[in-house]
């Protein structure tokens, strides 16, 4: 028998039971559906994780003081400053793998331009620190590394505090002269607007050379802590043991001490974190698969009251010339119509719903390939293999008894 | 000429719950080309064993039996399914008619699983059903059909594909008796045009209609009129009668 007629007979039996048909393909509808829907989800949150990391910096490295421990009691890391502005300058010096360094001084003081001011957080950094952390310029330019040495009174302003220094003016800020903490600084350069990488808005901050902050406002060699770009995510690893040697050099620490600085390493927590994401996914994958399975067991559930309830059917079909192969064929035919029509309505419903997540996420389309290939893959095995023994059955019906069956 | 049908000591057992139980047993009859017959007997007298056998449908469990020339008993499931299709049509008594689809479907379904191209099968159901005076009836389905309309798409059926034999399993069991008289019109028409012809009844009207009755009891046949009145020969439509009827069965597969 051709195989469009077999086809044929078979969608034929499933049109004449719609409602029943619909519901058995519930199962591998929602199975699909959620499989490529979770897998969206899972693609969003690996995206958006590894946006936010990234978005701290580039092969980012940073250097905290370790915590200091008073009387039994430890503190928080950077509660006692270890980190000197010198070794900012020996990293750059010594360490083959560090491609930008940068010292971070941080306080808190009041900005004031004319009639406005604004209380701002006053990051005293390298001329690297740029570079290090992806910033951009809307207008002007960064510090350079003589401004840094000599200590000039340069600021560059966050968008928000440039915004609301100049509200109300004309003046172009690059060039003007405002007041931190009153002391009389030259704009230079104002930053790009940025997105907020967690609890605070870097937009609020304005950047002026590590050295003027030392010098001017925190009065201590110390430093907050030390930024650090690898040249490459390959050899961030190495840049970091690099580093931990050149300080505990510095910082004269014998081989049994334990060292005074933690490295806090960017490749480190994308990776944790991306493993983590990747679970969820994995799970939420495997949660669906279940889901196909089950929607599976509906189809040969159906299928089998299906064969009982054509017994007089098959036993026609037998008496009238077909062999076994084309009952059994028909009725795979038929289990794989049907889960392939759910895996068909499932997609739809998955890839509207990753549309969705993807459009409330920003993080573009994320209906995966592999999630659709896998799962229609993986419907149309369930459709044949829950459907093998109820075809079987139809096949091996005895056509005398099937066909006086009432 | 060999015989259509010709089966020897035909015996056919079953094992009910560790008995053995003898349905036939050693049944031996020929019958040949264009006959019309009718075979009857009580229930349990072995008729619709011997039906199931004739029909290819069941296998005998010693015995051997012949439907046209080829040996039945050595041909596997698949083989007597192909077989069933190009060499019998079947009638039964409840009509068999596949509940959704429509009167020219199932006309067509032999067609169908002899591999016949869809625009012939059309062709030829179509035909058939004509041929049983349902021209107009062929969209509909079994159920907006009456009895005797669903047993005349059901004869349909059986003739579609030109078959060797047409087996009657109690054809007119559920029809009034009008009906049952137009039915039996129809298969006194069908055998004047060639067709071979066997019955399986109980009912004694039907039984008058055709032109030799064997009858069973017990798993035997008690009496067989056409071997007593005229032996074998007079029924084998042997010498021109026999180029008629081959000649018809032509014009019947286009």
């Amino acid at each position: 028998m051709p195989i469009g007629d077999t086809i044929r007979v078979a969608l034929r039996s499933i049109a004449a039971n719609k409602l029943r048909s619909v519901l058995t393909m519930l199962g591998i509808i929602i199975g699909v559906a959620s499989v490529i829907a979770l897998s969206a989800v899972g693609q969003a949150a690996t995206i958006g994780v590894t946006n936010q990391i990234e978005a701290l910096g580039t092969n980012l490295l940073t250097i905290n003081s370790s915590s200091a421990q008073v009387g039994g009691v430890r503190f928080g890391p950077g509660s006692q400053p270890t980190l000197l502005y010198t070794d900012v300058q020996q990293i750059a010096a010594n360490d083959p793998d560090v491609a930008a360094v940068s010292a971070l001084v941080q306080s808190n003081g009041q900005v004031v331009y004319g009639p406005n001011n604004n209380s701002a957080t006053v990051q005293g950094t390298s001329a690297d620190y740029a570079q290090i952390k992806n910033l951009s310029l809307a207008q002007g330019r960064y510090f350079s590394t003589p401004e840094t040495v000599q200590g000039a009174n340069v600021v560059v302003l966050g968008s928000a505090i440039a915004q609301t220094l100049f509200a109300g003016t004309t003046v172009n800020p690059i060039g003007a002269t405002i007041e931190v903490k009153q002391m009389p600084f030259t704009v230079i350069g104002v930053l790009a607007a940025q997105n907020s990488t967690g609890f605070q808005n870097p937009n609020d901050y304005i950047e002026i050379p590590a050295t003027t902050a030392m010098n001017l406002f925190t009065g201590s060699p110390y430093v907050n802590s030390i930024l650090v770009s690898a040249k490459s995510p390959a050899v961030m690893n190495q840049a970091e043991q690099e580093i931990t040697s050149t300080l505990r050099f510095l910082h004269h620490l014998g081989p049994t001490q334990a060292s005074d600085f933690q490295i806090f390493n960017q490749a480190t927590t994308l990776t944790a974190l991306s493993s983590i994401t990747q679970l969820l996914t994995e799970v939420l994958s495997g949660v669906a698969a279940i889901s196909l399975l089950v929607g599976g067991i509906g189809i040969m559930n159906i299928m089998l009251v299906s064969v009982t309830e054509r017994t007089r059917e098959i036993g026609i079909r037998k008496a009238i010339g077909a062999k076994r192969g084309v009952i059994m064929a028909q009725f795979l035919v038929e289990s794989l119509a049907l889960s392939l029509a759910g895996a068909f309505i499932g997609l739809v419903i998955g890839a509207g719903g990753s549309a969705l997540a993807g459009f409330l996420t920003h993080v573009g389309n994320l209906v995966s390939i592999t999630a659709v290939l896998l799962s229609v893959g993986f419907s149309s095995v369930v459709g044949i293999v829950f459907g093998v023994y109820p075809a079987r059955k139809a096949a091996n019906l005895n056509t005398i008894d099937a066909l006086r069956y009432e | 000429m060999n015989a259509l049908i010709e089966m020897q000591d035909i015996v056919r057992e079953y094992v009910i719950g560790g008995d053995r139980m003898r349905a036939l047993n050693g049944v031996s009859m020929d019958i040949f080309h264009g006959e019309f017959v009718a075979i009857m007997g009580p229930s349990g007298s072995g008729k619709s064993t011997t039906m199931n056998l004739i029909g290819c449908l069941d296998k005998a469990t010693s015995g051997t039996y012949q439907l046209d020339g080829h040996d039945v008993s050595r041909l596997s499931d698949d083989e007597l399914a192909e077989f069933r299709n190009v060499k019998i049509g079947f009638v039964f008594q409840n009509f068999n008619l596949l509940p959704r689809a429509t009167a020219l479907e199932n006309v067509e379904l032999p067609l169908l699983y002899a591999g016949i191209s869809r625009k012939e099968r059309r062709q030829r159901a179509e035909h058939a059903l004509e041929r049983v005076g349902l021209g107009n009836r062929m969209a509909n389905r079994p159920n907006e059909l009456s009895g005797g309309q669903q047993q005349r798409v059901s004869i349909a059926r059986a003739v579609v594909n030109g078959p060797a034999l047409i087996l009657a399993d109690e054809p007119t069991g559920a029809l009034d008796s009008h009906t049952t008289d137009e039915i039996l019109q129809l298969f006194e028409e069908l055998n004047a045009q060639g067709n071979t012809i066997v019955i399986v009844t109980h009912e004694p009207d039907v039984g008058r209609r055709a032109k030799r009755v064997i009858r069973f009891k017990d798993g035997q046949i008690e009496a067989d009129d056409g071997r007593r009145s005229a032996g074998r020969p007079v029924m084998s439509m042997s010498g021109p009668g026999d180029g008629v009827a081959r000649g018809e069965e032509q014009d019947r597969c286009p």
